[in-house]
């Protein structure tokens, strides 16, 4: 070897060991490595500064804060309705459960008890928002992984969940649907029978879990990587499906039951070694059980059925307006229409329904903001600069399971109609400030499965 | 344990060093002297009958412009406890002063303070005494000011960085 080596120039070898190792490098050197933020696992909005030995990690640092936009800042300087637009921008693949958390925090501030109508509505959007979480999630993690299909069909499952929030709230992703005291506008007609259909769509679509459930390839990346015991997991502050991963029984839907959750049959699902692959299961398991509350939500939802009308009579005009195009006028002149001239869900009968009765919170019905003068003042104080929502001086901090674990919303008010301070407890920066302790030790290629199953949404992570 | 008795006991070990309680809206809340606080952080997180081994957040607020509150200590630095054994919550406050806007740290009891005392100190400008790295979190270093003080305002444009062209 020694004899080959002489013969070669030895000045361009040195200078291009020197180059990628150092001055004066004698053979093994660790080498420093950029994942992110144009990293394509990395989502664009993170940056892992790892410290390689070979193809080990030796050690990592995580930078964050490249999606901040000033969330908490914004909040203060507006009224505290104009915050749930900005709550959706927080985790936007489950905004539903972000706009009610917040929604839910004022209103503990104010004092006040939504109806139990709307206290359902909350279960089913946020059990259908946390599945397509999941969906996105597993999907997402399964493709950077290499398993394309899955990720496709976990999309399409989306795809299905998807309609039925644009069907509910008139917007596919950033959906404003949450008001402080209810929420925007009742659930549309037959909603009940159209998430049926599309929870029996999403069943099927997930039977695709065959393909890497056992799937050596999956498997060999996934059990027994990223792995945090259960004291590990405590002491990071980690909630949601990680620590459930790892052994320990916590959901609030079960610990501390808001809304209508206390009267929800389900099971709390659990892992056990806490790696990736538990993670995995958990959130497949998950899905399935959020699939059955929203179920038992819609079968127990008060008010009952919403597939006629609220009078009992009148068909959807929009039925009536197809019927008579295609010419089956015969009777339609007779047959009564309640035609309201208001967003959907937001005329007198569904208002009562679903938003509380205090005057101090929520916007009166459209026909008594038109038509009488009590209503319009109502509506103006509500609206008017310096009057709206005012909870008295205090503090709150209402926590929420969201999809990725406690989601806490902290609001401190001092009288006025803009909160004082608004803190967002996100459950993503505990499992992301914990990524080192995660991947260190571990190969890289190992970074990607780790990094996908802590399911970070830059949205809430960075505010 | 209800929230009355967890504030008894906070009392009862602590005396004079928790200046206040209160429970408005349900969530009980312990007003510690400084001095007292990693003490108290790690008696809440030991103690078998308390058992906080979950340290859910740490934040602040600036009370500069809170009415009422004109002349006392400017910041409050908070903390939420969670117990996954006892299933109970737990709020302690800190009030600082703006002239000594600093707190020891909390990391050596739970890993998690680390960043979110990095956030509080890139937010708000308190020190965290003793913590091993105290950077900004969100912000960038060459960032100037602390954005969530009350003080400074909303539009205020920050100096462009990068490279020299």
């Amino acid at each position: 070897m020694s004899a080959e080596r002489s013969e070669l120039p030895a000045a361009p070898e040195r200078a291009t060991r020197e180059l990628f190792l150092g001055e004066g490098s004698s053979g093994s050197q660790n080498l420093y490595v950029n994942m992110g933020p144009a990293h394509p696992a990395m989502h664009g909005i993170i940056r892992i500064f790892a410290e390689l030995d070979g193809e080990m990690v030796v050690k990592a640092d995580v930078e964050i804060g490249y999606l901040h936009r000033a969330f908490e800042k914004d909040c203060e300087a507006h009224v505290y309705g104009n915050a749930i637009p900005y709550t959706d921008r927080l985790n936007y693949v489950s905004p539903l459960i972000n706009n009610f958390g917040y929604a839910s925090a004022v209103e503990k501030l104010l004092g006040i008890e939504i109806t139990e109508r709307c206290k359902y509505i909350r279960v089913i959007m946020s059990e259908i928002s946390r599945i397509c979480d999941h969906l996105t999630c597993v999907g997402a993690s399964a493709m950077e992984l290499g398993a394309f299909t899955v990720f496709l069909y976990m999309i399409k499952a989306r795809e299905f969940l998807w309609e039925l929030v644009e069907e509910v709230t008139g917007a596919r992703l950033t959906i404003s649907y949450g008001r402080v005291g209810g929420v925007k506008a009742d659930l549309p007609a037959g909603f009940d029978l159209k998430v049926k259909k599309a929870f029996a769509e999403t069943r099927q679509e997930l039977e695709v879990h065959k393909l890497i459930t056992g799937n050596r390839i999956f498997m060999d990346r996934m059990v027994g990587v990223g792995a945090l015991s259960r004291e590990d997991t405590i002491a990071w502050g980690i909630t949601g499906p990680l620590l459930r991963a790892s052994g320990v029984p916590l959901d609030l839907r079960k610990t501390q039951p808001y809304w209508a959750y206390d009267r929800m049959e389900f099971e709390i699902a659990l892992g056990k070694n806490g790696d990736n692959f538990d993670r995995y299961l958990v959130r497949m398991a998950e899905m399935e059980q959020s699939m059955r509350i929203a179920e038992q939500a819609l079968d127990g939802i008060p008010g009952g059925s919403i597939q006629v009308d609220w009078e009992g009579r009148a068909i959807d005009p929009a039925v009536y307006v197809d019927r008579g195009k295609q010419g089956k006028t015969e009777g339609l002149l007779l047959m009564p229409i309640a035609l309201s001239p208001n967003l959907q869900g937001q005329d007198r009968g569904a208002h009562a329904r679903v938003d509380v009765r205090d005057k101090r919170v929520v916007l009166p019905p459209k026909e008594a903001a038109y038509g009488s003068i009590e209503g319009l003042m109502n509506h103006f104080m509500l609206v008017m600069e310096g009057y709206g929502v005012r909870p008295p001086a205090g503090e709150a901090y209402v926590p929420v399971e969201g999809a990725n674990g406690e989601l806490g919303f902290y609001v401190v008010s001092d009288g006025s109609d803009r909160p004082y301070r608004v803190r967002c407890r996100p459950p993503c920066l505990p499992p992301v400030a914990a990524l080192p302790r995660m991947i260190e030790g571990q190969m890289i290629a190992d970074v990607i499965p780790t990094f996908g199953s802590v399911n970070m949404i830059g949205g809430e992570l960075d505010r | 344990m209800d929230g009355q008795a967890i504030l008894a006991r906070l009392r009862e070990r602590f005396g004079a060093a928790v200046l206040d309680t209160h429970a408005y809206r349900g969530d009980h809340t312990a007003i510690l002297a400084r001095a007292a606080l990693v003490d108290a952080l790690g008696f809440c997180r030991d103690d078998a009958a308390l058992g906080f081994d979950m340290l859910i957040d740490v934040t602040a607020v600036d009370y500069l412009k809170y009415p009422g509150r004109e002349d006392g200590p400017r910041f409050d630095v908070v903390y939420h406890l969670y117990s996954v054994a006892h299933n109970h919550r737990l709020r302690l406050k800190v009030a600082v002063e703006q002239d000594d806007a600093s707190v020891p740290t909390a990391s050596g009891l739970w890993p998690i303070a680390n960043w979110l005392e990095r956030e509080v100190w890139d937010m708000y400008g308190i020190r965290f005494e003793g913590h091993p790295d105290l950077r900004r979190l969100l912000l960038y270093e060459e960032f100037v000011g602390h954005p969530l003080r009350k003080d400074y305002p909303i539009n205020r444009r920050q100096p462009l960085i990068g490279p020299k062209v």
